[in-house]
């Protein structure tokens, strides 16, 4: 996703000379390291200073330009939240603040390089927009849409590398939309980021006994595509959310809460990281399945083992 | 006397110094409480950053930016705006009140307001952000930033102290309102190791220089005649509630509004003082 990020950026970039890139001492992989070579005075490292990259990018923003803030996740909001509340937010600035390697994907890094809640603070405070896609050509559509967005903040949250190909045959992407990986009748899967793939494995598993299974990415978390998600509760007998954060403020949260405000039927399961820190120092598979997030055991919660 | 430049009479500026002075107090019997003792502190300051160093275009627009980091100190910043016909006397008889739109801090939005300011410690970033911004589009725009004291003891003004001066930012012009008080006493008490400022602005490749904030010919003078190539910092030594004798380095007057009887003895005070 990351090297989908920095090339997308970088062509948006050549056609924009008002977008600046202000990075917090994160290696510039693929085209981000072409971008800080021919655009130098557009490519501003701060450090390890994550509170100036934001007020830096306020900054360029009041004066008219595009800026978007890059560093691993945890570092691009939570160290400089205030700065997103206040600079971004508050004065309804198009940055875009760019979460690299979210959810627990520094699965063996340990908590501190977890970012489990990002979607609930983000999603807290007014004027952010936060959007989240599952596979590398989504990250090229939300990138190029943030790089020519003027609506205010963006919290773009991202995977790091190794992403599949999730949305070959997906319909076209339109931001603050659910977008269908694909349709079916009988179980309606919600998803977003990188654990997209756990949703579309499972709907093979549905499809295997019989079931089709729509999959929608849920890529744009706020505004969340409240209508759509209401859709998908009346017309399948079975929805499942899957997500990489916690339980509380995020998708899950939000589509139980729709389901509550229409009276929904349907049979609802949502699958999200523990309300918990947990000391796991395993790939980032392992630490999904230390918070419950496998294949199997999701399998199993819905009837399918 | 008029100063070469920008054609900054001294006297004038003393004369609207006190001006302010006057019609914050007025502004003060309006309200409960407002941040008189800040205002007065850096009144000097940024009357002569606003007509003394910002340029003028024959439209009346200027290509300098100013942003008022320690926003507690607005006060000077709104009548000064008045003065200059951006805001109006009905947009400052609307001081903190439901139906106006100014209020305590500086808000974005508000004309002559170029960022939303309060929370401290985020000033001089988004400066270095303009700074860059003006940088790169060519413009010649320099941007203007007054910060308190109390606000270098923020840990992000220091990032910023120190990307302003790795960036190069010449036309980035700071100051600090070196007042020695904030709210619970003495920054130099507090803080001890902080001081003097000049060494630290200088060790992280700052041109500084120290004046007293009150001499607006000696604040004129030292941005002017400095020598360029990085970012510059005016220490200004000032006094907290500057003017007004019972006001002057008494903590209660960071935020406070005179009585009816003060307000008297201190308008005695600023015309006798003419």
């Amino acid at each position: 996703m990351r090297n989908m990020f920095a090339e997308t950026l970088y062509r948006e970039a050549t056609e924009n000379p008002d977008i600046y890139v202000v990075v917090a001492d994160i290696s510039p992989v693929g085209n981000m390291a072409r971008f800080s070579s021919e655009y130098p005075e557009r490519f501003i490292n701060v450090g390890v200073a994550e509170q100036s990259m934001i007020g830096i990018c306020a900054g360029l923003a009041l004066k008219g330009c595009q800026p978007f803030a890059y560093t691993i996740a945890t570092f691009s909001l939570y160290r400089p939240f205030e700065m997103v509340r206040d600079d971004l937010c508050y004065q309804n600035l198009p940055v875009t603040v760019v979460g690299m390697g979210a959810g627990v994907i520094y699965s063996d890094h340990g908590g501190t390089h977890h970012t489990m809640e990002d979607i609930a603070v983000a999603g807290a405070i007014p004027n952010m927009q936060i959007v989240s896609p599952c596979d590398p050509a989504e990250v090229a559509e939300a990138t190029r849409w943030c790089a020519r967005q003027k609506n205010g903040p963006v919290y773009l949250r991202l995977g790091k590398s190794g992403e599949p190909d999730l949305t070959k045959d997906a319909e076209p992407w339109e931001f603050g939309k659910l977008r269908a990986l694909r349709r079916g009748n009988d179980v309606c899967i919600l998803s977003y980021g990188v654990v997209s793939k756990t949703a579309v494995d499972l709907a093979d598993r549905f499809a295997a006994i019989g079931k089709s299974a729509t999959v929608y990415s849920s890529h744009t978390l706020k505004p969340l595509d409240r209508d759509g998600i209401i859709e998908a509760l009346k017309h399948h007998n079975h929805v499942v959310v899957i997500e990489e954060h916690v339980p509380q403020g995020g998708l899950a949260a939000q589509t139980k809460q729709l389901a509550w405000d229409i009276q929904a039927r349907c049979r609802l399961d949502t699958f999200t990281l523990q309300d918990d820190f947990i000391h796991n120092f395993g790939r980032h598979p392992d630490m999904l399945a230390a918070h419950g997030l496998s294949l199997s055991r999701i399998a199993q919660r819905v009837g399918l083992d | 006397m008029t100063l070469p430049g920008n054609g900054f009479d001294i006297r004038q500026a003393r004369e609207r110094c006190r001006r302010y002075r006057r019609r914050i107090l007025d502004i003060s019997q309006q309200v409960q409480a407002l941040h008189i003792g800040s205002a007065y502190s850096c009144t000097e300051v940024v009357d002569c950053f606003y007509h003394g160093l910002m340029r003028r275009n024959p439209d009346g627009c200027s290509p300098d930016t100013f942003l008022m980091s320690k926003g507690h100190g607005c006060m000077i910043q709104y009548v000064i705006l008045e003065e200059d016909g951006i805001l109006s006397r009905a947009d400052l008889d609307g001081y903190c009140k439901a139906d106006g739109h100014l209020g305590v801090h500086p808000d974005y939005g508000i004309p002559g307001i170029a960022a939303a300011t309060g929370s401290l410690g985020h000033g001089l970033s988004m400066a270095c952000g303009m700074a860059l911004a003006e940088r790169g589009r060519k413009t010649g725009g320099r941007i203007y930033v007054v910060l308190s004291d109390g606000e270098v003891q923020e840990g992000s003004t220091w990032e910023a102290v120190l990307m302003a001066s790795s960036l190069r930012l010449d036309n980035l012009i700071a100051a600090v309102d070196n007042n020695d008080l904030q709210s619970l006493g003495r920054t130099s008490v507090t803080h001890p190791s902080l001081y003097p400022l000049v060494d630290k602005f200088t060790a992280f490749g700052w041109e500084v220089a120290e004046v007293d904030g009150h001499d607006s010919e000696a604040i004129f003078g030292a941005v002017t005649n400095r020598g360029g190539g990085r970012p510059f910092m005016l220490v200004a030594k000032t006094t907290k509630g500057k003017g007004v004798s019972y006001m002057e380095n008494v903590p209660i007057w960071h935020y406070r509004s005179p009585s009816l009887d003060e307000y008297r003895r201190a308008i005695d005070e600023l015309e006798s003082a003419r």
